[in-house]
């Protein structure tokens, strides 16, 4: 074999240091301290801290490996039509008027990141008005990210409220008050991550009243739809009364948590159109965004969600365990809110309980944050979001242990 | 049953069996840890996850992309934004390569350009250059400091032999080259709709690998996060194991031997009904496509007289063709061909 002359064309390019809540990972899983907790993880675990395979999924893996029906053929660009269709009633209701006018366009995306990158890409193609997003401080790491790899700018609207662990929702407002007429709005429908913080209906309704007077466009991101209130319809509600005004708006869904299909990467991108014809037309671009970057969406995650949607029994038995994840985290919330309460912590802890979803803000700071490490091998990002998801009723003294000595030595 | 995320680079056991049968069982490229490969949304992904990280590191740079391709080649080096030049590859008057054409252009190209090559089994022509065709495109290419990528869609389906069907790449590999490679299981293992694929990039050395996959993690990112997990599990399932790689590699020869077949089969056919034309090329091509020769309206034809569906630029897919349809198929075409 000869030799290659000459330096590799890719010679100067430097290494990407990992992202930290993933090295956290790496570290959490070689640390040999039996008691260790893994708060920083952004999936949902059972109370002995393992995945969670659904039942009603396993039972839809075996029926789709039994169908002799069944092949791996090429999906259409635009996805499975059938997991599109159903994707869009779960999120928009069976009722939706947008619906029954054709006004929506689906289309399958891989999961939510997927979902919000085409969302991205397509309105920094074809919507004129703003080039710049909207995202609450904080939101979701990955956020930004999207958005940028489409070239649009982002900025950032208050809504975090350190001194209350609530909404800050006076200073939200105020910058999308302040925010130019068209600017696109990046929302989450539900479940805030990493806050835990959510508007109320009545707040929601104020936020819909100022955008649609300012023109501002607004992006949802639906990624855990059930697990606020145990109910699918319920959480849909913020989305749902945008929609209701007639107006305009994109939805990226994600099945990830709520239906543990991580790994299978399937999501869904809606587009709420003003009329059919122009939704029609969307979905004719939205392929031309598509196809360069992986031609059509992957089968196996669709099928299965599909199977799950369109049949009644399996649909009643997956809002079941959704029903069943959403209430294991109130749970949580509540044991680890006595346990402080019991122990006496210095503060006040309501937030934990207040707070919705899997996330939490705990209000602990980075230094407490590594004290817990170093002395409890509790494992959580630096900005204090505990995943609520990660505990057990066996590992929440351990957590309250944790949180008070890190509140009471002065950390 | 496992629905976790997969790591950003994808399924480790399912991306060292792909690597195996693009670069070889043996690879002292793998040995040494050589190779930054990421796990890509089938071979469409892999490109564009390429044609992105061109762009971000080769800013300068343009891709040299062969005339005619796959359609889908001009769209995903267009939204990566990186621009495009073509090369001579296909000689209608032969029905074969151009190869005097694709080498001066290869010469003509500024040094350090990026050439895109189809390993095996050319889309849409069939068209593969030969073996001692291949080791001078691989000469003229390394005089110039060219980058070969390959899009490596159809290993195993050309001609029934994965090993044989990389033999472009391991000519590239012999002489030197610091390739990049795209491979798809779409067609050779019938995962289409899974979306299982793989870009490798061959590096000077095992830092430089982790630090070139760090930056396609990096790219695949903003895109979807992390591949899905379904797909790659069968594939490592089906590698990992002897008897079942085993029978994938027989049924891989079934499908390969079933197109060329087809390919005889019509072939002779139009011979039988005494066609004027030469139907040679019809079995010198490879792969799923035929080049057929014939002209837009000649394809209107066909399909409007005999509800026969095909590119108007003439290219027959040949899995499509079986033996209940061959006699059919090549009675139409010399029909619409005979008075050419």
């Amino acid at each position: 074999m000869k030799p290659h002359d000459g330096d590799s064309v890719f010679a100067h390019i430097p290494h990407v240091p990992e992202v930290p809540l993933y090295a956290m990972l790496v570290a959490f899983s070689k640390d040999p301290t039996p008691l260790k907790l893994n708060l920083g993880i952004g999936v949902y675990r059972t109370e002995d801290g393992k995945p969670f395979l659904l039942n009603v999924v396993r039972r839809v893996e075996r029926l789709l490996v039994n169908d002799m029906s069944t092949f791996k053929e090429h999906l259409p660009t635009t996805g499975m039509a059938e997991f599109n269709r159903l994707s869009a009633k779960l999120i928009l209701g069976a009722d939706s008027p947008a619906i029954k006018e054709n006004r929506v366009t689906t289309v399958q995306c891989l999961s939510g990141s997927g979902s919000l990158r085409i969302g991205a890409e397509f309105l920094a193609k074809h919507y004129h008005h703003q080039h710049t997003v909207y995202m609450s401080q904080p939101t979701y790491a990955n956020h930004p990210n999207f958005f940028n790899a489409a070239g649009l700018a982002i900025k950032t609207y208050r809504y975090y409220d350190p001194g209350t662990c609530g909404l800050d929702f006076q200073g939200m407002l105020e910058d999308l008050s302040s925010a130019p007429s068209g600017a696109i709005v990046l929302l989450q429908a539900c479940a805030h991550n990493p806050t835990g913080v959510d508007p109320t209906l009545p707040q929601w309704q104020q936020i819909r009243q100022l955008m649609r007077s300012k023109g501002l466009f607004p992006f949802f991101d639906s990624a855990y739809q059930g697990f606020v209130s145990g109910n699918l319809d319920e959480d849909a509600q913020s989305i749902r009364l945008f929609v209701a005004d007639g107006g305009e708006c994109i939805i990226a869904q994600s099945y990830s948590k709520i239906m543990g299909l991580y790994g299978e990467r399937v999501g869904a991108l809606s587009i709420v159109c003003k009329t059919a014809e122009v939704a029609s037309c969307v979905e004719s671009q939205l392929k031309l965004v598509i196809r360069p970057m992986y031609n059509n969406p992957p089968i196996h995650g669709a099928s299965i969600v599909a199977a799950i949607l369109k049949d009644r029994d399996m649909c009643n038995e997956w809002s079941i365990e959704v029903k069943a994840m959403s209430d294991r985290l109130i749970s949580m919330r509540r044991q680890l809110f006595d346990a402080l309460r019991d122990k006496g912590t210095p503060g006040d802890w309501s937030h934990i309980i207040r707070h919705v979803g899997m996330f939490t803000f705990s209000g602990l700071n980075p230094k407490q944050v590594a004290f817990m490490n170093q002395e409890y091998h509790i494992y959580m990002s630096s900005d204090g979001r505990i995943n609520m998801a990660g505990l057990g009723p066996q590992t929440v003294p351990h957590l309250a242990d944790a949180i008070h000595a890190a509140v009471t030595i002065g950390v | 049953m496992n629905m976790e995320y997969l790591p950003m680079g994808g399924s480790v056991k399912m991306v060292e069996e792909t690597l195996k049968l693009a670069y070889g069982e043996t690879s002292e490229f793998l040995k040494d840890k050589r190779i930054a490969t990421v796990q890509s949304l089938s071979g469409t992904g892999a490109c564009r996850l390429f044609a992105d990280f061109q762009k971000r590191f080769r800013p300068d740079s343009q891709i040299y992309i062969p005339v005619p391709t796959w359609a889908n080649h001009h769209n995903i080096w267009r939204d990566a934004q990186v621009p495009q030049r073509t090369y001579h590859y296909y000689h209608p008057e032969t029905k074969g390569l151009d190869f005097a054409g694709l080498i001066d252009d290869i010469k003509n190209a500024p040094s350090g350009s990026f050439f895109l090559l189809h390993a095996c089994a050319h889309n849409p022509t069939g068209v593969d250059p030969s073996e001692e065709q291949w080791k001078d495109i691989s000469y003229q290419i390394k005089g110039k400091g060219h980058f070969a990528f390959f899009d490596m869609a159809y290993q195993g389906f050309a001609s029934g032999d994965p090993e044989k069907d990389a033999k472009a790449i391991r000519i590239f590999l012999e002489d030197g080259h610091l390739i990049g490679i795209s491979q798809s299981y779409a067609k050779n293992m019938g995962l289409y709709g899974q979306r299982v694929g793989c870009l490798s990039l061959l590096c000077e050395d095992e830092k430089q690998a982790v630090a070139v996959k760090s930056q396609l993690q990096q790219l695949a990112r903003p895109m979807y996060s992390n591949p899905p997990v379904h797909g790659p599990l069968i594939v490592s399932t089906i590698l990992g194991d002897p008897d079942l790689k085993n029978l994938w590699l027989r049924e891989v020869k079934e499908m390969a031997d079933r197109i060329i077949g087809m390919r005889t089969a019509l072939r002779e056919n139009l011979e039988k009904l005494g066609s004027p034309l030469s139907w040679e090329h019809m079995t010198n091509q490879i792969g799923m496509f035929c080049y057929s020769g014939m002209t837009p309206e000649q394809v209107d034809r066909l399909t409007n007289e005999f509800h026969i569906y095909l590119t108007r630029n003439g290219r027959i897919s040949m899995a499509g063709v079986t033996t209940g349809n061959v006699a059919y198929l090549a009675n139409a075409i010399h029909e619409v061909t005979k008075s050419a």
